[in-house]
């Protein structure tokens, strides 16, 4: 089998002769989770890429979708049979960080780029920082530090914090409080995939705390709001934008009204590149893009424009050009650090109606041009 | 802490552990009567979630919905009971469980076609938004109504197997249902009808909490291991036996996310007492079963003791 494919990719080569070399597609394997209750996030990941692809009407990529199942062991499957049989050279699509550890470190050790549209465990930025690996989202830690740092300019003294106990969870409770001058008046962690919080409402009623932190993506936070709207606690909620994202508020409802949330994203973003997409996004798809469908789209244009500058086969020269980050991101500013990581802005959101439809709008600023704390273990410059 | 704080987490711990009942007792029913493990029940609370959101949705009344999702899990229940259940009862343990895990995952992948991949919104009905002043503390009115309906359906369920036709053939069933069936019932209509009994409560749970949960494909399997654990400690066919258990791990777990980590900051500093006692608190209620299990290795209400 193998070698009839060989043998046929020659015959085409010979077929071409000797004159000009007409490049083939690169393929492009996108891994994400479009099954089980995590699905609409990869589902926005999936449409926003191939949008993407679309809009720019390049043929320089032929996409591979696959369905993880939100599953480490499945995940590792795809990846192998995405490079081995489908020849991918560039993976892409993982939504959750303990995904992205079971397959990132195995596909860039064979010389695989690895473009994360979203997940950014602390583990890949710092010492295991690798020029084969791409985050064009944010490091995990980020988003929650600007949740930290603009809980101070909001003039919140005493905090209530919250999050599931698991890896990500603990690292948001540690990038909020990195920044957060305040005091804590309670740092709890619930269980991953819980759907009761009354127990933990019933502690933030009797903490006095002046504002809460959570972190609590996907059901756990449209459970939580749900619950803290029937409880009659009114205190200020300050989050990361996973909480509140475009694919959650729908289900949260007018609970959310308010609620200010960090990104380095938002819908209402004033620049060229958002808008068209924005609006090409609810044309094509009939509904507002999440901040994951924002990366996915910027993450599909950043590896198109480097495969405009250089050929993959020349992987030193594709590398640069995709450090070089040439395109036009939905965020406005984009560039990577000497971890291959972003900087760039990181916005307080609040969530609104408008026309009867929740979503986010920027209020103000939390960082601007900020690197995550793990760039400076990483060896690469 | 004070008086007020331990109420409310007691009041907490009693409304999840009625809704644990609610799912706890179609499972320890259908287990009891016809020897089936079945895995679906969880799918059969998302179903009633769903189908209650949808039509609260269109309708705009909670209510409606309510029925709606307690009579797409019956039907869905009676229908699985025919068409895939009926094959299975001669089978073992092990083809239950194969058979029913299959379902779960076409049920979860049918729902994700039929509503879309994204969560659902169902809100608490207007007539009981707010809290109510219970003295000590102030309280959700919804989450009051919850621990009503909790109670209201146990006593409808003691009754319809105290007091009625339905219910000596539901219990001589479970005691031995080849004298049952020789004495002319039709075995086979009581299946179904146990089955849809209990896939019209794990629906009315799914719908009822499905109000102050997240509406999402896999919303189920969370608690049908809570449940398991809930008849295991009860007693595998013991209604009042999942009614003990369903309170038991309701209040303990609800108490141990609140009490442990508090515990562990009298020695360590506060962050990683509060991951410790999460820890600890999530593995409570399966020390609480397999204590229980030393101690009465058929649960606290053998039905065939």
């Amino acid at each position: 089998m193998k070698f009839r494919k060989n043998a046929l990719a020659c015959a085409s080569v010979l077929a071409l002769g000797a004159g000009v070399a007409q490049a083939d597609p690169v393929t492009v394997g996108l891994i994400t989770t479009l099954s089980g209750g995590g699905a609409g996030l990869g589902v926005d990941v999936r449409d926003a890429f191939e949008l993407a692809l679309q809009m720019n009407g390049s043929d320089a990529i032929h996409l591979v979708v696959e369905d993880d199942g939100q599953r480490p062991e499945n995940a590792v499957q795809i990846a192998d049979r995405m490079i081995q049989s489908e020849g991918a050279q560039i993976l892409t699509g993982i939504i959750w960080s303990n995904l992205a550890m079971a397959v990132v470190p195995a596909v860039t050790a064979q010389d695989v780029i690895y473009v994360s549209p979203n997940a950014g465990p602390s583990a890949l930025a710092g010492a295991g920082c690798t020029p084969n690996y791409f985050n064009a989202a944010y490091q995990n830690d980020t988003m929650h530090e600007a949740a930290g740092q603009y809980a101070n300019t909001l003039g919140y003294q005493n905090a209530f914090i919250m999050a599931p106990n698991y890896p990500a969870g603990v690292d948001a409770l540690t990038g909020f409080k990195r920044y957060f001058q305040g005091t804590l008046a309670g740092e709890v962690y619930t269980q991953l995939g819980q759907t009761d919080f009354a127990a933990e409402i019933a502690q933030i009623r009797a903490s006095g705390a002046d504002s809460i932190f959570i972190f609590e993506p996907g059901g756990m936070g449209i459970s939580f709001m749900r619950q803290y709207a029937q409880s009659g606690v009114d205190l200020p909620i300050i989050s990361a934008a996973f909480t509140f994202s475009q694919d959650v508020l729908p289900a949260v409802g007018d609970a959310a009204l308010g609620v200010i949330n960090t990104a380095e994203w938002s819908p209402d973003m004033d620049n060229e590149a958002n808008v068209a997409f924005v609006a090409a996004f609810q044309e094509a798809y009939g509904r507002l893009p999440s901040v994951y469908a924002a990366q996915s789209f910027d993450t599909a244009n950043l590896i198109l424009s480097a495969l405009a500058a250089a050929d993959i086969s020349d992987l030193d020269a594709f590398r640069t050009a995709m450090r070089a980050a040439d395109f036009d991101s939905v965020r406005g500013s984009f560039r990577f650090g000497n971890n291959q990581h972003p900087i760039q802005n990181y916005y307080a959101r609040e969530v609104v109606s408008v026309d009867g439809v929740l979503t986010n709008r920027i209020v103000g600023t939390a960082f601007e041009d900020h690197q995550d704390v793990y760039a400076a273990d990483c060896a690469m410059e | 802490m004070t008086a007020a704080l331990l109420f409310e987490q007691f009041l907490n711990g009693l409304q999840f552990g009625l809704m644990l009942f609610l799912m706890s007792a179609g499972l320890t029913l259908v287990f009891g009567v016809m020897g089936l493990i079945n895995l679906a029940h969880g799918s059969l609370f998302m179903i009633g979630a769903f189908f209650c959101a949808a039509a609260a949705g269109l309708t705009g009344n909670f209510w409606l919905g309510l029925a709606a999702g307690m009579a797409a899990a019956a039907a869905a229940g009676a229908l699985i009971e025919v068409t895939v259940m009926r094959r299975l009862y001669t089978r073992d343990h092990l083809d239950q469980v194969l058979a029913t895990f299959a379902l779960i995952l076409i049920l979860s992948e049918g729902t994700k076609i039929l509503f879309g991949p994204f969560p659902l919104y169902l809100d608490v009905p207007p007539l009981l938004t707010g809290t109510v002043d219970l003295g000590l503390t102030p309280y959700p009115l919804y989450r009051l109504a919850l621990i009503v309906a909790g109670i209201g359906v146990a006593l409808g369920l003691w009754l319809l197997i105290g007091r009625t036709r339905l219910g000596i053939r539901i219990r001589a069933g479970e005691n031995d249902r080849e004298m049952i069936a020789a004495l002319g019932v039709n075995i086979r209509a009581l299946y179904t009808v146990v089955f849809a009994l209990g896939a019209a409560l794990a629906g009315l749970a799914g719908a009822l909490v499905g109000a102050v949960q997240s509406v999402q494909v896999g919303m189920g399997e969370p608690v049908l291991i809570l449940a398991f654990v809930v008849i295991v400690i009860g007693g595998i066919g013991s209604i009042r036996g999942a009614m003990v258990g369903a309170l038991l791990v309701g209040v303990i777990d609800t108490m141990g996310r609140f009490l442990l980590p508090q515990v562990f900051a009298l020695f360590l500093d506060p962050s990683k007492a509060s991951g410790a006692g999460a820890a600890l608190a999530s593995i409570l209620v399966y020390l609480l079963m397999a204590l229980i299990l030393v101690i009465r290795p058929k649960g606290l209400f053998p039905v065939h003791a």
